[in-house]
């Protein structure tokens, strides 16, 4: 007896579907191992992140606070992969995008609400833009790894903020701690339910309804698709595929720019050290999780938020290193990308030995 | 007679798709034996099931007498079955020896280069093949490629060689040659299983011939029992094959002309070496050469797709010598390319989203900056019924298609703008008989309709069939213009090695 794989010719929808939940419900099994031996019983430790999470106004406007900034990432990151462009660099482009967003809130003395976060959500559009397109011309020019460039540009993305608020940025009044000082009110998103869950998340809805209308439905978007299907038969349809990459990348970086908007704009009102804690990697599995369709995106952002929000407050109550919601996210990518195999495989048991 | 293979009631079907229906097969020992049939009758999957990359539903396949399973080519490899694939796997910056050691199992982590080298040689020797081994891959001809294929085969010791359309891309006198080492291959004792649609190899070489037609082993003939005719009824099932009328071509109006053309490879080497050439309004213009003389660089430079280092394109009398291929496009010249399926299709979006690639901008597919899903749909219904695609069910990825189907999807899109001019590259090859057929009908109906066509193929039946005139091609260089009228395989023959010209 021995066990050989075998490919499906035909990898069953219904399968295909359900891979991503059954990934995640083993990642939750395996992690329950990890609980065990850090002395938390798994089944009272998911409760109650789902109490945490769901269970209250407080927690659910936490979620969607966490939320809002993961949809604007994946739905960048998912842009990008449509076209099989790797992205790597949403976490960098949310730090552009904060930035930008912050220079204007901080510099340009716009009084008028509107315009104040009008212009910051353009800073900090074409400063996420602007931060891939750089990956975008060294990939359409000269064929240079974009998975590289924008991985590295993080790092250059992340110390540059860290520098403005060590240094030029830093507020005065602020006791020598790494942040600016305080937006005005005109550069702050309308904040419900005396909470601080902020209008970006709506913001991130429409987003991720006019993304999927553009990828579905527009001239552009059927480039796309034909681009990353194939991107020599889409030079030889006369596409500028150079143009595109570019663009694509651009716009990827653009949208994840903006969950950098959100975040100095609704929820710190000032641009600070760590202004996000990873979103941008997170961005990476969710839209892989979402398949890279954006109504997924919204959703599996969702079930990080609920993920995030519940594993700080096993830091609280059980003391758990935040390591383990990095860990989870971990055994989840690792789950998904196993199931990718059983999708177009199965595992079959043979008797005796039929290799002549 | 014991059989070396034996397949028995194979069956396969794919998702909508009986791709194999009942196929029984024989393969002696020492035997040259002949596969024919349609595209889409079923040779593909067939070869598919023997090297071990589809598993058939049902059936049995033995080998030796002992029953067989395969899950991967790895497992058919082992048991002595290997196949020359008409894409060649060879890494091209490698060496000729480099990429044989590659396909042998079993070297050592430290190992005697001069000892493996010497048995390579000697397979070399044996069947008087001149190659170097020390020669990158690159710098061959396709033909000497093919032999590294087959001499990957022969040094792993491979009992049954499986030969898929071998001399697609061979000149007649490579024909000739690869025909004699097969041949003595055979004698030899190994097995040889040729897939062919070209009736005078197949008349040529073979012992045995069987016709595949619609999934179906419909019957195996011995050499005698079979002539062209009677093969080519069986294949497309009727006892005539058409000929078309050919369209006498006026030459009167000048549709294309190149002048003092030269192109430069990334190499620095000439692709195409001052290349002249007319095209007259409602010509076919045949253009002979064995594959890599400058045939595809000529193509592509007419549709845009590479620069011209030098030189000039006159369409009527506007320059069209540096375009990108939209604008060739709107400038009436459609492309036919040589690799259908690398660079003519988005393999993973439906026929639909295929149709329209190259006009998907028009305002025919496009309200503002959104698409017309209604007549992207109306579009494809409309072309699959024109030109009898068999597509599948609706929203079928365009790569679960047959070959002939994929060629039948580009021809109908490129054709669908009515162009002016038409640059088809080896538009029927690997096509069965009755898809080649229809590629010549479209072809003169178009030409019939004042569109012009440079036909670049290495079939000659196709070229004398079709052309009004016929160039030939020799290292980027017209090295011969012939009327095929008057001329003879030979004539053609000398021009495309080089050694003459007129």
């Amino acid at each position: 007896m021995k066990l050989i794989t075998e490919k499906r010719e035909l990898s069953s929808q219904l399968f295909r579907f359900i891979a991503p939940i059954i990934s995640v419900l083993v990642a939750l099994f395996v992690a329950g191992f990890l609980l065990q031996a850090a002395g938390v019983n798994p089944a009272q430790a998911y409760f109650e992140i789902l109490q945490e999470a769901l269970g209250s106004t407080y927690g659910l406007s936490e979620t969607l606070v966490k939320t809002t900034p993961l949809i604007f990432a994946s739905l960048g990151v998912s842009l990008a992969f449509r076209m099989q462009i790797w992205n790597i660099g949403a976490e960098g482009q949310i730090y552009m995008g904060a930035c930008g967003a912050s220079g204007v809130a901080l510099f340009s003395g716009i009084e008028s609400h509107p315009v104040m976060i009008t212009a910051m959500f353009l800073a900090a559009f074409l400063c996420g833009g602007l931060w891939a397109g750089v990956a975008g011309i060294l990939r359409a020019r000269w064929r240079v790894n974009e998975v590289i460039v924008t991985l590295l540009m993080n790092y250059i993305a992340i110390l540059g903020v860290d520098y403005l608020i060590y240094g030029p940025w830093k507020d005065p009044k602020g006791y020598n701690f790494p942040l600016t000082a305080q937006f005005s009110d005109a550069a702050r998103l309308t904040e419900y339910f005396d909470t601080r869950f902020h209008s970006g998340f709506f913001l991130a809805l429409f987003c991720a309804l006019v993304l999927y209308l553009f990828m579905e439905r527009t001239v552009w978007g059927y480039e796309i698709k034909v681009i990353g299907s194939n991107p020599k038969a889409a030079r030889y349809a006369g596409m500028r595929t150079g143009l595109a990459i570019f663009a694509v990348l651009f716009l990827s970086g653009a949208i994840a720019g903006i969950a950098g908007f959100g975040e100095v704009a609704g929820l710190q009102h000032r641009l600070q050290h760590g202004i996000s804690p990873g979103y941008g990697y997170t961005a990476i599995i969710i839209a892989w999780l979402a398949k890279r369709s954006a109504l997924g995106v919204v959703i599996v952002s969702f079930l990080m938020g609920v993920l995030l929000v519940g594993g700080d407050s096993l830091q609280l109550t059980w003391q758990l290193p935040v390591a383990f919601v990095y860990a989870f996210q971990g055994l989840i990518l690792f789950f998904l990308l196993a199931s990718d195999f059983f999708i177009h495989n199965r595992l079959k048991l043979v008797k005796g030995d039929h290799h002549a | 007679m014991s059989n070396l293979l034996q397949i028995q009631n194979i069956r396969k079907t794919f998702p909508g798709v009986v791709a194999l229906d009942d196929i029984s097969l024989s393969i002696a020992p020492g035997e040259i034996h002949t596969l024919l049939g349609e595209n889409g009758a079923g040779k593909s999957t067939l070869m598919n099931v023997l090297t071990g990359l589809y598993r058939p539903d049902r059936g049995e396949i033995l080998f030796d007498g002992a029953p067989i399973h395969f899950n991967s080519p790895r497992d058919s490899l082992a048991v002595g079955i290997g196949m020359v694939h008409q894409h060649f796997m060879l890494v091209p910056a490698h060496t000729v020896f480099e990429n044989i050691l590659l396909a042998l199992d079993g070297v050592p982590l430290l190992f005697s280069k001069k000892k493996y080298k010497q048995q390579v040689q000697t397979i070399l020797d044996d069947l008087e093949l001149d190659l170097d081994l020390d020669d990158p891959v690159w710098k061959l001809s396709i033909g000497a490629q093919q032999w590294i294929e087959l001499i990957k085969l022969l040094a792993r010791d491979c009992r049954l060689l499986i030969l898929d359309e071998p001399t697609a891309v061979l000149t007649p006198q490579e024909s000739a040659r690869l025909f004699e080492v097969l041949t003595r291959l055979r004698d030899r004792g190994k097995s040889i299983l040729f897939i062919s649609h070209k009736m005078r190899e197949v008349m040529e070489l073979s012992d045995r011939v069987t016709v595949l037609k619609k999934g179906c082993s419909l019957v195996t003939l011995k050499r005698g029992e079979y002539d062209e005719n009677r093969l080519a009824s069986l294949m497309i099932g009727e006892d005539q094959i058409p000929m078309w009328i050919k369209p006498a071509c006026k030459r009167d109006q000048l549709a294309l002309e190149i002048k003092n053309l030269s192109v430069r490879n990334t190499r620095g080497r000439a692709d195409l070496d001052n290349f002249n050439m007319k095209l007259y309004r409602g010509q076919i213009l045949g253009v002979a050469g064995v594959a890599g003389n400058g045939q595809k660089p000529l193509a592509e430079v007419l549709t845009g797709l590479k620069e011209a280092t030098s030189g000039r394109i006159l369409a009527g009398d506007k320059d069209i010598t540096n375009s990108t291929a939209r604008s060739s496009y709107i400038a009436g010249i459609a492309h036919i390319p040589e690799d259908r399926k690398s660079i003519g299709i988005a393999p993973d979006m439906t026929v639909g989203d295929n149709l329209i690639m190259k006009n998907f901008n028009s305002k025919l597919f496009r309200r503002w900056i959104f698409q017309d899903r209604a007549a992207i749909r109306k579009n494809a219904t409309a072309k699959i019924d024109q030109f009898a695609i068999k597509a599948g069910p609706d929203g079928n990825p365009v790569r679960y298609l047959s070959g002939g189907n994929i060629q039948k999807v580009i021809i109908a899109r490129e054709l669908s703008e009515k162009p002016a001019v038409l640059v088809a590259l080896y538009p029927t090859r690997g096509l069965d008989i009755g898809s080649a057929e229809y590629v010549h009908k479209v072809i003169i109906d178009g030409a019939n309709q004042g569109m012009s066509t440079i036909l670049i193929s290495e079939d000659l039946d196709e070229l004398l069939k079709l052309s009004d005139e016929i160039v030939v091609m020799f290292r980027g260089r017209l090295v011969g213009c012939v009327d095929p009228q008057e001329t003879t395989r030979e004539e053609i023959g000398l021009l495309m090695s080089g050694e003459v010209q007129t």
